[in-house]
């Protein structure tokens, strides 16, 4: 009995210790879309300012949301923008506002498994939104097939795969859905969770991949970096001009690029069913959320710090991980806002 | 040898004449206050955790009231949540669980107990023991690579083929659902009745075995109607920890279960149930009202593990038989 | 031999047939799980992933080495809060308390086991994260030691009551008070199922990923201390096993096997360190 009570107390010592804290943490929490992009970030920084340690961990939009309103972390992150209520209740608990800053860009893209049907489908908004309103029920319905003359649509019901947490992807999505149907608008909204009229619900990216994967004549969305780096087939989609394009970096950047013009100073705008010819419709930002005012310099100095590095060079790793950039009138309207931070 | 009904005394002249602090110095007492704080502590945070599930749930309770408990919408746009789905994905899941890996679980325990050589058996135990300790993410992750083909392709259609006929069996087979979370959460459960009802078999008295085989009773008759008997308590009190743990299974669940609130009789049928949702939606959960409704589910769920335990202890009560070795509720 | 003397020796043999079954079910599901796990993980498992912090995506070389230390602590602070209130909670219930008393214990406990995980970790959040106003490693092992409570409590007391009562007669008999004969002779005699329950529940935590979320947080970077947020293996495995990259997900196979082989480790260790004489044996 000694012998273990003395081990177990060596252990706790021993854990216990507190190496030198001579580095600087802050802590962020929030999306999970941006996970992969922010933690190659915080890592290269870290090996550039090796006293500072930054450490992100995404439980989700909400999260980063409630989390950064509470004060358990020093900022925040969000795939859908806040809205005034949030802000409203930063602003009441803390005295002081809650800064929105985008940092790169994504998209969803349609994924489906038809048997027998290879090609990249053409998907138009009312098709789209008909499908996942569960109007249109079969693939060779005309409003699909008028879209794609040459291809053999089967006559079997369509499955539909939508995501069953709470997720960014669900908000771009449920966001251009609403956009561009009124029915879906007043029937259903959008949100990173929503009432889904029709339709099974997977876990994740991989859960609705998976699903996809697993069942005849289904369709779903994911991200685009998702679809990518796993080789899933995904459709093209028509734009606002009228023109189907399909997923991709610059696509993605050229949407940006539409609403860049038009992007107000709080940062806070979407940007799905974008003008332009070459922008995919349904893109948007991610968001660092920053708090306007720091009582501990130092770490209000490492953030500024951070996000400039971020604008700059940290660009330059987004498109390897399949992010796209951002461009660069909003880049350099962001550089002016960092000095909003005290 | 029959079980006596004596109470043996505490050591020392009647208790109740003796001083307080002599008791006291005895031991005794001191032992039995710091265990009884132990053993409040216990019931003290279970109510401190419905008194925060209560507060916590203070908006949808007002607006809704028992609707909660009828009405089958969950809108987060539009505010609407009704809980029923949830609750009957919840239990129709953990029935099915139990239903696989109770006989299978007492079964494999007594085997485990009566009929391996020690060895076997304890080796065996310990790789079982480490089934408990899978994380439940990897349980999800098997449940989606292997379970849901497997289901997809050769169970629900052999299924359907054969027993097509009864409502259970019905519908379109996407692979996910109620039966194939039903299975998962019996792998998820097996080793907590396995370990315990083994161990507890292991203690029943030799004599007992003995007495029954010396009468001229076959093995499996010793074994079903003294031994088993005798260990009913602890038996009962694996399954009681099996239910508990399917119903508040949440990762593994999420991912085979299709996530669909639905409510229908076929057991292919996609659906959800009330940890799953909560995993799924609270960390992305914005809005005082939405945020609630997930506690009051996290509420409703206490409410149905009341109930059920409840019931699970009267059939206890109901089936009960004197002898029994450590009967007690 | 009489008609119904054959059918009764049938119907035994049967049955305990069927009971191998039902061990050959369970223990191929277990071997198949397992396998399954050194296939998927054992590549990924290398000397960088004890020794080397987490990397970002595409660089190799990255390991969970704060992660398998976040996991120990975490685990040793559940111990320490769960087990004891567990174990001396179920000496009174099966030494001292009156019938309703252990009654209303024993129901409370098999609520608290049924919460989800989820739900544990939020009530923790609310009692030890938000008042403080950070994530802390004292917060997460607080949550795991509260699941840790009930199957250590449930299981104890069922085998503290399974020890004969002619040896707690033996030993009335012999003038000990009641508090030494529980110290010497009855949690000795149930000590082996005892320490089941212990690493059954210290396994069922091991592998929690939901009530850490809003505890432990997580970490990239080493933890020290007790008062900042942790890495541990089951958030790893999870945030891993969700991304897109399947290097990543190579490496939560890995880690699962890790978290499982750690798990296996500490139970031989236990089992061999505290195995003292058993005063009963195996009947």
């Amino acid at each position: 009995m000694k012998r273990i009570t003395g081990l177990l107390l060596a252990v706790l010592a021993l854990a216990g210790v507190l190496w030198a804290e001579s580095a600087l943490s802050i802590n962020g929490a929030g999306a999970t879309f941006p996970y992969p992009m922010y933690s190659k970030w915080f890592d290269e920084y870290h090996k550039q300012h090796s006293n500072l340690q930054i450490n992100y961990q995404s439980i989700g939009s909400g999260g980063g949301i409630k989390q950064v309103t509470e004060g358990t972390v020093d900022f925040g992150a969000t795939d859908g923008p806040m809205n005034d209520d949030q802000l409203k209740v930063f602003h009441d608990k803390h005295g002081f506002g809650l800064l929105h800053f985008p940092t790169v860009l994504g998209a969803a893209v349609p994924t489906y498994n038809i048997p027998g049907v290879d090609a990249a489908l053409n998907f138009t908004p009312d098709a789209l939104a008909g499908i996942f309103l569960g109007k249109i029920t079969k693939w060779n319905d005309p409003a699909i097939a008028g879209a794609n003359k040459g291809v053999k649509l089967p006559a079997e019901d369509i499955v539909v795969v939508h995501r069953a947490d709470g997720s960014g992807t669900t908000y771009i999505w449920t966001d251009y859905l609403s956009g561009v149907s009124d029915e879906w608008k007043t029937k259903v909204g959008k949100g990173t969770s929503v009432n889904w009229p029709v339709g099974l619900g997977g876990k994740g990216n991989e859960g609705v991949t998976g699903s996809i994967k697993n069942t005849p004549n289904s369709i779903g969305y994911v991200e685009l970096i998702y679809a990518e780096t796993n080789k899933i087939p995904y459709g093209n989609v028509k734009n606002a001009a009228g023109i189907f394009v399909k997923a991709s970096l610059t696509a993605v950047s050229a949407a940006a690029a539409g609403k860049a013009k038009e992007m107000p100073d709080d940062f806070r705008v979407s940007i799905v069913n974008a003008p332009g010819k070459a922008a995919y419709p349904i893109s948007s930002f991610t968001w660092l959320l920053i708090p306007e005012k720091f009582s501990d310099a130092a770490k209000r100095d490492a953030i500024k710090g951070f996000l400039k590095w971020a604008l700059a060079d940290g660009q330059n790793y987004a498109e390897n991980l399949s992010y796209a950039k951002l461009p660069k009138e909003v880049v350099a309207k962001e550089l002016k806002a960092i000095n909003k931070i005290q | 040898m029959a079980t006596t009904t004596t109470t043996v005394p505490s050591a020392g002249p009647v208790a109740g004449s003796r001083s307080f602090l002599s008791r006291l110095r005895e031991g005794d007492e001191i032992a039995r206050i710091i265990t009884f704080l132990f053993a409040a502590s216990v019931v003290l945070v279970t109510l401190l955790l419905v008194f925060e599930l209560w507060q916590g749930s203070v908006l949808p309770r007002h607006k809704f009231g028992f609707n909660f408990f009828r009405t089958s919408v969950w809108d987060p746009i539009f505010d609407q949540f009704g809980a029923l789905p949830f609750i009957y994905g919840t239990l129709v899941t953990a029935v099915v669980s139990l239903l696989i890996a109770v006989p299978l679980g007492i079964g494999a325990a007594i085997f485990l107990a009566e009929l391996a050589p020690a060895r076997i058996s304890d080796t065996l135990q310990f790789f079982i023991d480490l089934l408990a300790a899978v994380p439940s993410v990897i349980y999800g992750l098997l449940g989606v690579f292997i379970v849901v083909p497997l289901m997809r392709e050769y169970i629900q259609a052999g299924l359907k083929h054969s027993l097509g006929f009864l409502p259970f069996f019905q519908g379109p087979a996407y692979g996910v659902g109620f039966l194939t979370a039903g299975i998962v959460l019996a792998i998820m459960v097996i080793p907590y009745i396995i370990s315990v009802s083994r161990e507890v078999l292991l203690s029943v008295p030799r004599d007992q075995r003995e007495a029954a085989l010396s009468l001229g009773s076959t093995r499996w008759e010793a074994t079903w109607k003294v031994v088993v008997p005798f260990a009913r308590g602890g038996i009962m009190g694996s399954i009681f920890l099996a239910l508990a743990r399917a119903l508040g299974e949440t990762m593994a669940v999420t991912m085979v279960i299709g996530n669909t609130p639905a409510i229908s009789a076929s057991l292919f049928s996609p659906g959800y149930s009330i940890a799953a949702v909560i995993a799924n939606e609270f960390t992305e959960a914005t809005g005082d009202l939405y945020l609630q409704s997930l506690i009051e589910l996290g509420l409703v769920l206490f409410i149905l593990t009341f109930i059920l335990n409840g019931l699970a202890r009267l059939l206890i009560v109901a089936t009960s038989q004197r002898g029994g070795g450590t009967g007690h509720l | 031999m009489t008609p119904r003397l054959r059918w009764r020796k049938f119907v035994s043999g049967f049955m305990l047939a069927m009971t191998g079954v039902c061990a050959l079910v369970a223990v191929s599901v277990l071997f198949f799980i397992l396998g399954y796990l050194v296939y998927h993980g054992g590549t990924s498992i290398s000397w960088n992933f004890f020794t080397k912090l987490p990397a970002p995506v595409g660089e190799s070389g990255g390991g969970m080495a704060n992660a398998i230390l976040g996991s120990a602590k975490l685990l040793l602070i559940a111990s320490l809060f769960g087990v004891p209130i567990g174990f001396f909670g179920a000496i009174y219930l099966a030494e001292f308390s009156g019938g309703t008393t252990a009654f209303v214990v024993r129901y409370a406990a098999d609520l608290l086991n049924g919460v989800p995980s989820i739900v544990i970790g939020i009530f923790a959040y609310g009692l030890v994260v938000l008042p403080f106003k950070h994530f802390s490693t004292l917060a997460g092992g607080f949550a795991l030691g509260l699941m840790m409570i009930p199957i250590t409590l449930r299981s104890t007391e069922e085998f503290l009551r399974a020890v004969p009562r002619a040896l707690r007669e033996a030993a009335m008999a012999l003038g000990a008070s009641k508090w030494k004969t529980i110290v010497t002779v009855i949690v000795p005699a149930a000590y082996r199922g005892i320490l089941t329950a212990v690493l059954l529940a210290f396994a069922r935590v091991a592998g929690e990923t939901a009530p850490l979320l809003f505890t432990a947080f997580g970490n990239r970077f080493w933890s020290p201390g007790w008062q900042q947020p942790t890495a541990s293996l089951p958030v790893m495995i999870f945030t891993y096993a969700v991304a897109p990259y399947d290097d990543w997900h190579r490496q939560a196979w890995a880690a699962g096997l890790v978290l499982l082989g750690l798990i296996l480790v500490i139970n031989i260790v236990a089992r061999a360190i505290l195995s003292r004489g058993i005063a009963v044996p195996r009947s």
